[in-house]
């Protein structure tokens, strides 16, 4: 029977090994700390969280989520704990809600590794608190209890570990958050479950609102009013949603012989443009690819875990043990295994061949921004007059199925910046190339995200700067050099990088003034270019100091809105003597290796996808072309 | 046709026309309370949340609820949480779909339960139902009413299990206690 406990109740524990889940509505952090006697926690070794989730007898989750289940085995606890907080808290710096009032009551459940419920609790009543003292599990003259506490603490972590007494509390806060601010900026951004208004606007095509690029530089327009005051005809139009013709027809699919899958289509997803339709029919692809290995996995899961019981059970009937009747229940719990697998592998192949089926006329039908290198369409590349909705930097696959690639689309304008790991300890395949070799490949991998970039935007709508500050990835870097595509030479040394650095800085305060004062591009000084800006930085600290390193962290922070992008080259290792000032930066970069890694998660299920990036395939010429033609098109076509 | 189920009572989910279901939606529906006099904030909403419970081997494999609206492998899917009701007439408030075709292989049981997250007994809620539709056709297969209740805050309606090739459906209607799902669970083992 379970027992619903109120604050301050406590309750028998009947077995040592539980399992304690926690339900929240939105992601929680959830840990535990370790006390003595007295409830004092002895030192941050005694703490479990997403940053060092193992302690002896005690597992907690690496991330922050909705729903937890934590691992305790208080006979495997050392001897000198006697108490066990069980803590939740709210992950800061994330946009989620950052007090207990604006979440659903979490709700504690304590239960036998069977499942059977011990004790509940739900945690109501808290308000400004962001972090919260669940349960305590105590030891009583040799027995072990749980009392519900629910005790809040409005100053968050920190307030709570220096109240069980933890010498280094506020040290140890920061740290654990920093540990799920990494987690969460793992994971892949969430597809836009609809496309919103604006998305719709922006493909309405021309006319809609002069164009998507400059945007972001200036602010919403509203037509009715300028009308009105002009004394002109009054705008009847609807300010916000100005789709007039109703996009073409999706292509239909042929009639699926009876029996068989229908024929997959490229375009067949919903969207107002050719383009939309195909970016909504790739999410749809990478969901349900997602979900079919979910599936295969959960199966496979489930037939280990059931054979290793049987298996466990047949080993404990000590008359089974030796004699034939324990081979042939071994032999049994292997074969059910087997079989439950094979059915599994079938619904996955069946699946996997329905996506690769899909894949094979997706690929050669998308357009430039969403294609591969090695698609002929780039071959046929013009300038193009308009922004697509996203760009394709790299290529996402799963173990299961190497072969089938789902393109890794980003929103374009850039929503956040890029950071491509040139550290041979960043993944695996990097720790056996030596370390010029990751660098040259980090190089490559941004130049060639940077040309797919300049390609896909109007001339002229997209400028590239380049920190090169030792001049080493110059041969790299020619491609862009050669092109005449970038917007000053790469800048070498201190003084060229603060002199780049300024200029951006002056960019982002002037659009931010007249975005803050309401004015449209009008209100720019004359002559200042209103295209969206790429900084990319190699070799990065070499060449920063102090000043320019702060510099470099206004821009990732305001950047971003006022179309002003980062593409950083660095190896994190190289800039561990700033110490955890740079944490901010590198957490708000989306991080890409040179080499294929498994370290993107999808936000459906989390599963690690490993990245390929867009490297174009050895000896061929086309990233040259392309940009000899957005060369030419800037020369032929003055702004 | 529906069918209008009693207790305990099984139906099969072969189509009339032959052929086995691919998708059903399990449907709930609940009448908001009325409101009390002039002081409208203080009308007591019931909050009615339907749960699918997924079952390999009568072990919980995952599960589907308001706060976790898809199952990983994306078969099982909630349309999202309702928190006051409706009319009362007939239409769904929550629903489940199950895309049968899709479940993975090693999931035998379904299991749909009804909790009361408000705390309100099921004697204080009127017009609810829940019940079983064709998600292809929209036909209605099965139904089952939940009033005559009494003093319980959750139900554990009906469940779907794979029969040879096929599923099968069971009524199940047993009154249970608890606040979500989980509180649920040691209910729900008897009837696997």
């Amino acid at each position: 029977m379970t027992a619903e406990l109120v604050r301050g109740q406590n309750h028998p524990l009947p077995q040592t090994r539980l399992e304690i889940r926690v339900s929240a509505g939105t992601p929680i952090v959830a840990g535990a700390t370790l006390g003595d006697e007295q409830g004092r926690v002895r030192g941050a070794e005694q703490v479990a969280h997403p940053g060092a989730p193992s302690l002896p007898g005690l597992e907690v989750s690496r991330q922050a989520a909705a729903d937890h289940r934590l691992a305790v085995d208080l006979e495997a606890l050392g001897e000198g704990v006697h108490r066990v907080n069980v803590l939740l808290a709210l992950p800061l710096g994330t946009p989620g809600p950052s007090r207990f009032a604006a979440v659903a009551a979490p709700f504690v459940a304590v239960t036998g590794l069977d499942g059977t419920e011990i004790a509940s609790y739900t945690i109501t009543g808290l308000g400004a608190e962001s972090a919260v003292v669940a349960l305590e599990l105590y030891r009583r003259q040799g027995a072990w209890k749980i009392r519900a506490i629910g005790q809040g603490y409005a100053g968050g972590l920190a307030d709570m570990l220096a109240d069980q007494g933890l010498p280094e509390a506020g040290q140890l806060a920061t740290a654990i958050q920093d540990a799920i601010a990494l987690g969460v900026s793992r994971s892949v951004a969430a597809p836009p479950p609809r496309t919103s208004d604006d998305a719709r606007v922006r493909a309405a095509g021309p006319g809609a609102s002069g164009g998507p690029a400059p945007a972001d530089a200036q602010p919403p327009v509203t037509p009715p009013q300028q009308a009105v005051g002009d004394g002109g005809p009054i705008n009847y139009a609807h300010p916000r949603r100005q789709t007039s013709t109703p996009p073409p027809p999706a292509p239909v699919a042929p009639p699926a012989a009876p029996g068989e899958p229908a024929q997959p289509v490229a375009g067949d997803a919903t969207g107002w443009s050719m383009d939309e339709r195909l970016y909504n029919q790739v999410w749809g692809m990478f969901e349900d690819l997602a979900r079919a290995v979910a599936a295969y996995r959960s199966a496979v899961d489930f037939a280990d875990s059931r054979m290793e019981q049987e298996i466990d059970r047949a080993l404990s009937d000590p008359r089974g043990r030796m004699g034939p009747a324990g081979d042939q229940a071994r032999e049994q719990a292997r074969a059910k295994r087997e079989e439950l697998v094979a059915r599994a592998r079938e619904a996955l192949d069946r699946d996997l061949g329905q996506l690769t089926a899909e894949s094979e006329v997706v690929e050669p039908a998308l357009p430039p921004a969403y294609a591969r290198w090695d698609n002929p369409v780039w071959h046929a590349y013009r300038v193009p007059m308009e922004l697509p909705m996203a760009l394709r930097i790299g290529d996402l696959q799963l173990p299961e199925q190497p072969e089938l690639r789902i393109p890794m689309l980003v929103r374009l304008p850039l929503e956040r910046g890029l950071w491509i790991d040139s550290g041979r300890g960043g993944s695996e395949a990097a720790a056996f190339m030596d370390s010029d070799q990751v660098k040259g490949l980090a190089v490559d991998t941004a130049v060639a995200i940077a040309a797919r970039l300049l390609a896909v935007y109007p001339a002229h709508e997209f400028a590239v700067h380049v920190i090169d500050p030792a001049g080493s990835a110059a041969a790299r870097l020619a491609p862009l050099t050669r092109a005449g595509v970038l917007a000053a030479p790469p800048a070498a040394g201190a003084a060229g990088v603060a002199e780049v650095l300024a200029r951006l800085i002056e960019r982002v305060d002037l659009v931010q003034m007249a975005v803050r004062a309401g004015a449209g591009a009008d209100a720019l000084p004359p002559g200042m270019d209103t295209a969206e800006q790429l900084l990319i930085v190699n070799d990065f600290p070499h060449g920063f100091d102090d000043r320019a390193l702060n510099q470099l962290r206004y821009l990732a922070d305001e950047g971003p809105s006022v179309g002003v992008h980062l593409l950083m080259v660095a190896d994190r290792e190289e800039a561990s003597e700033y110490g955890p000032v740079l944490q901010p930066l590198w957490r708000s970069l989306l991080r890409l290796t040179p080499v294929p890694d498994d370290h993107l998660a999808d936000p459906w299920v989390g599963h690690p996808w490993t990245y390929e990036p867009p490297l174009t395939p050895p000896g061929s010429r086309i990233l040259e072309q392309v940009l000899g033609q957005v060369g030419e098109a800037r020369a032929a076509w003055p702004r | 046709m529906t069918v209008n189920l009693s207790k305990g009572q099984a139906i099969s989910l072969e189509k009339q026309g032959g052929g086995t279901l691919t998708a059903v939606r399990m449907g709930l529906g609940w009448q908001a309370a009325p409101r009390r006099g002039l002081f409208g904030k203080r009308t007591q909403e019931i909050d009615l949340d339907a749960s699918a419970v997924l079952f390999a081997d009568k072990q919980p494999v995952d599960v589907v609820f308001f706060r976790h609206l898809s199952s990983d492998d994306g078969s099982v899917r909630h349309t999202g949480d309702n928190l006051v009701g409706g009319a009362g007439q007939g239409g769904d408030d929550e629903s489940i779909l199950v895309d049968l075709s899709r479940v993975p292989v090693h999931i035998d049981q379904i299991v749909f339960t009804v909790n009361s997250f408000t705390g309100q007994t099921f004697q204080e809620v009127q017009n609810a139902f829940c019940r079983l539709v064709d998600e292809t056709n929209g036909q209605e297969l099965a139904r089952y009413t939940l009033d005559g209740g009494g003093q319980y805050t959750a139900q554990i309606m009906a469940k779907v299990h794979r029969v040879g090739a096929g599923w099968q459906m069971t009524a199940i209607g047993n009154p249970a206690n608890g606040r979500t799902f989980q509180d649920l669970m040691p209910a729900i083992l008897p009837h696997l």
